[in-house]
């Protein structure tokens, strides 16, 4: 037996506080196999011990919340006996470290959370963060994310409709790959991980059990530092194919009323899943790990329990039922094994050769896990006065370049290498404010976004945070859609310092704020602290991922001019705003101010009038006003449908052209129905003016010039091929 | 017309087709695991897309060794109309109902988006109702569909009017050898092709320009 020393306790991430209260909770000594597993619930990462108590200050229940945070992913009701099962989730750490398999595992990862509940998986999205363009690792690990997203999501025949990718300095040395999966199920068949009940047998379905991903949890709870890359053979390896077979199974299995209770083994393997299961259904587990299907001889308890292959689950079987659900998974060629059964204890009981090697009180793992009231210092919200800026700049070039540059270019080279359109319900790929996918077999579709802007969280991780479900928010009404709710992925950096912790709570009070004003509630989400390398912080990140719903996908709008002569009018207040804009950034060159601020009451206001536009039918054009501006958003919606447009609305000031005030739309309809709309507008206290009409293959703006579109596109689609081929990029300030 | 669509592990596209069949034809098809021996008696077999077995040793090459394929390929031999899809393609490759081979892009990346293609022969139960020379478009989303068979082949291809669909000039989007998209056998009962045209039958979807293919087969097999 290894004897556990200081040493030890501090190599598997546990504080000597920390181990204390382990020997007080057991009375005794943990063993090495126990340490093991301590270590891995206690992580930041399976315990949220820095955050669960400011993530209780959240909102996660609504009229239609079925499931809200604390199982494996969220569930809202959508009408009809549907549900709709998401969440997001990080993993960042592993796709540093080995890019390709580090973002396959991360999307494999987030499907089994959502298909465990009993969803298919019908749309996945990825927010992405990667470090300047120019630094030397960028290529590679843009190239490699993006492979691995599209190798698992292509074989597991779920179209990726959408995302975001950045670039910022501050993930030179710890990009971000946060993964979202969307799935839908029937109300009546969602399946839960409470291990109710004793004496029902506890059952091991999928791939093998290898040595691959031990300390995974406790690796991504930890700052990086130059030895970094020695912890690759803590990254997991992913299998698709064996994962697509898993699904089927599970689902296949899901129709008959065989399980109880069913829970993926993600990070921490065995360990969570069976821990989780019984803390849930408040009865204990007992697992002999001589059933446990091995790919690997001689492994040991330790790394039986802690290992981190992929593409396993655990179920819970009513008695009787194991040959019925045996046959399911002999079909689907997937190993499948009754390793324990549920007892009355309330302890998880682990034998291995005979002999029992771990004997702990679930309660000690889970409830019992620390909970930090860690010191925060939230620093004072900057002022909001106006950066100096050139004047004098002319606006047309300075739009070819902000068109072309990194954060504002086409995705095209990223999206185009991911299954869009696979399971035929797509209705809006990647390019619009949301994807659209219709729930197969009906005219109802689901809209999806992910949005999060960091760079004014870092300014004020308040507004900043408000702003990103604020953003999200709009992207499903530019759509037409009802926004329903929102999973988060909050991405820091490390928890123990009281300035990193200050932008957590101004974070989570921030989407607070947001989603109680606008009736979004949180229901599932992540979190990812420790985004540090060599003590240098990422931008604080908390990515917001929303889902809408259409009740009749025909009444759609997207962000593509369709006619010449529609007339563009301006939802929302526009005081030009150029604090911490990509304006700001890009062409004077200075990343400083106040982040625009949200005013949620004009930001539902707004809203809930271009949405009722758009679900009367008499609207099939919108497209949100976020990073760039206004001649940004109108150049974007001139690109997508292949028709110019010509702004005469008076007045071409710098920032008003290219500032960042939230809460706007762009919207073009016919002239006729134009002044109509105007009209309601007023009425209904929706600030609301006219900007000038589509047509003419130009941008032109009334006393500053016109770019042709043929130019602007070519701008606009050429930066990242070049990025990744390795050819000569614009110059950056 | 009564069709059948083959489903192998990790197929993905066989819903696709089904939904497409099903909506077109006005009779669903038979899904046939790839563990049954038979394929019940039907007009036209589809071998969808997908990632068969994982794609382990060779697009298409466990799947063409599967129980069912011996019984598609005694089908084909006796007439019966096979379509073979993306992955379905490569199948058909690999199974030697089709000559040549598909390769991977020759940028090495997945491609994932709708690409114009020409149709070059209108002749066939696949496109009777289309027209030589018309363009559709239609969405692909592989990594191996680079077509490739010897100089030989290729002239033979053409010279027998059996290369159906080609990608428009400049829209090829694997580097395919003469900008082929989709092939008949010799017996002109078999087509393998790239790009899926079940992805282009709802109007909802941006295209449909898919349907008179399906619509041909009807027309010739009912």
């Amino acid at each position: 037996m290894t004897v556990i020393t200081p040493e030890i306790v501090r190599e598997h991430g546990l504080s000597p506080d920390e181990y204390d209260r382990i020997k007080q909770l057991l009375n005794r000594e943990p063993n090495f196999v126990e340490l093991g597993v301590f270590s891995v619930m206690w992580s930041e990462h399976c315990s949220y011990k820095s955050t669960r108590a400011h993530l209780r200050k959240l909102p996660t229940t609504g009229p239609l919340v079925i499931q809200g945070p604390g199982e494996n992913a969220g569930v809202v009701d959508i009408g009809d006996g549907d549900a709709v099962i998401f969440k997001m989730e990080s993993h960042n750490h592993p796709s540093f470290i080995e890019p390709y398999q580090g973002a396959a595992t991360g999307v494999g990862g987030i499907m089994r959370d959502v298909f465990t509940m009993g969803a298919r998986p019908v749309a996945m999205m990825n927010a992405l963060r990667f470090g300047a363009p120019d630094h030397a690792k960028t290529r590679h690990l843009v190239s490699g994310v993006v492979a691995g997203i599209g190798g698992y999501g292509n074989c597991m025949g779920v179209p990726t409709v959408g995302g975001e990718v950045n670039f910022h300095p501050s993930y030179n040395g710890n990009i971000l790959v946060n993964a979202m999966c969307v799935g839908l199920a029937r109300t009546d068949k969602i399946f839960l991980s409470a291990a109710k009940g004793s004496g029902n047998p506890v059952v091991y379905v999928g791939s093998k059990t290898g040595r691959d991903g031990i300390h995974g949890a406790t690796m991504a709870s930890a700052e990086f530092n130059e030895d970094s890359e020695e912890k690759r053979p803590t990254v997991q390896v992913g299998d698709p194919f064996t994962e697509k077979l898993l699904l089927e199974a599970c689902l296949e299995l899901m129709a008959t009323d065989a399980i109880i209770a069913i829970q993926d083994m993600g990070a921490a393997g065995l360990t969570s899943s069976s821990a989780e299961m019984g803390d849930k259904g408040g009865s204990g587990i007992e697992l002999n790990l001589d059933r446990v299907p091995q790919r690997e001889e001689n492994m040991t308890a330790y790394e039986m329990l802690l290992s981190e292959s992929q593409e396993r689950m655990l179920m819970v079987l009513k008695p009787g039922r194991e040959p019925e659900a045996e046959r399911i998974f002999a079909k689907w060629e997937l190993d499948f094994a009754v390793i324990g059964v549920t007892t009355d204890t309330k302890r998880l009981v682990i034998k291995h050769k005979g002999a029992v090697v771990a004997d702990m009180p679930i309660t000690a793992l889970s409830d019992e896990a620390p909970v930090y009231q860690r010191p925060f210092e939230r620093k004072a919200a900057p002022k909001a006065t106006q950066p100096a800026f050139d004047a004098a700049r002319p606006v047309m070039a300075s739009l070819l370049r902000l068109i072309g540059s990194p954060d504002l270019c086409s995705r095209r080279w990223v999206w185009e290498q991911y299954d869009t359109t696979v399971m035929a319900d797509t209705v809006q790929v990647p390019g619009g404010d949301a994807a659209v996918v219709r729930v197969h077999g009906s005219n109802k579709a689901l809209a999806i976004s992910c949005d999060v802007t960091p760079r004014y969280c870092k300014a004020d991780p308040f507004e900043g945070a408000k702003q990103a479900v604020a953003e999200c928010w709009r992207n499903m009404t530019a759509v037409g859609a009802t926004p329903l709710a929102v999973t988060d992925n909050l991405n820091f950096g490390n928890p123990q310092r009281p300035e990193i912790m200050g932008e957590i709570v101004g974070g989570i009070d921030g989407i607070g704020e947001a989603c109680r004003a606008l009736s979004f509630p949180v229901v599932s989400g992540n979190c990812s602290l420790y985004n540090e390398t060599n003590g240098e912080p990422i931008l604080p990140t908390p990515a917001i991922g929303g889902v809408g719903l259409l009740k009749d996908v025909r009444r759609m709008a997207t962000v593509a001019f369709k006619r010449a002569g529609d007339a563009l009018l301006l939802v929302g207040d526009t005081k030009g705003h150029l604090g911490q804009s990509i304006y700001l950034r890009e062409i004077e060159g200075r990343e400083e101010g106040a982040p625009p601020p949200v005013d949620l009451a004009a930001e539902k206001r707004n809203g809930d009038f271009v949405r009722g536009l758009i679900e009367q039918g008499r609207l099939d054009t919108v497209h949100d006003i976020s990073d760039g501006g206004l001649l940004v958003a109108i150049t974007e919606m001139a690109m997508a449908g292949s028709i110019g447009a010509e702004l005469t609305f008076g007045d071409a000031a710098i920032a008003l052209l290219f500032g960042e005030d939230q809460g706007r739309y762009i919207l073009a309809l016919p002239a006729s129905e134009a002044a109509r709309v105007l009209g309601e507008a007023k009425a209904a206290g929706v600030s609301m003016s006219s900007l000038g009409v589509t047509g003419g293959d130009r941008i032109a703006v009334k006393g500053a010039g016109d770019a042709p579109l043929a130019k602007l596109r070519a701008a606009h689609e050429s930066w990242f091929p070049a990025l990744m081929s390795g050819g000569e990029l614009p110059p950056v300030n | 017309m009564k069709s059948a669509v083959i489903v192998f592990p990790a197929s993905n596209c066989d819903r696709d087709a089904q939904t497409a069949l099903a909506e077109i034809t006005g009779t669903p098809p038979h899904m046939v695991w790839h563990a049954e021996t038979e394929v019940p008696d039907v007009d036209l077999i589809v071998i969808p897309g997908g990632f068969s077995y994982g794609d382990y040793l060779r697009c298409g090459a466990m799947a063409a060794q599967s129980h069912i394929m011996r019984d598609v390929m005694k089908k084909a031999e006796a007439g019966v109309a096979v379509l073979g899809i993306c992955n379905g393609f490569q199948i058909l490759t690999e199974s030697h109902l089709l000559p040549g081979a598909l390769l991977r892009n020759a940028d090495l990346k997945f491609v994932s988006r709708p690409v114009e293609l020409v149709v070059d022969e209108s002749q066939s139960a696949f496109t009777r109702k289309y027209s030589k020379g018309e363009r559709v478009r239609f969405p692909v989303a592989h990594g191996e569909g680079n077509y490739f068979a010897d100089e030989e082949t290729l002239n033979r291809l053409e010279g027998e009017d059996r290369v159906v669909f080609r990608y428009a000039p400049g829209d090829n989007p694997n580097g395919s050898a003469r900008n082929i998209a989709g092939i008949l056998n010799e017996k002109r009962n078999v087509l393998g092709m790239m790009p899926h045209p079940e992805r282009a039958c709802d109007p909802l979807l941006g295209s449909t320009t898919g349907r008179p293919l399906f619509q041909s087969l009807i027309d010739t097999l009912s």
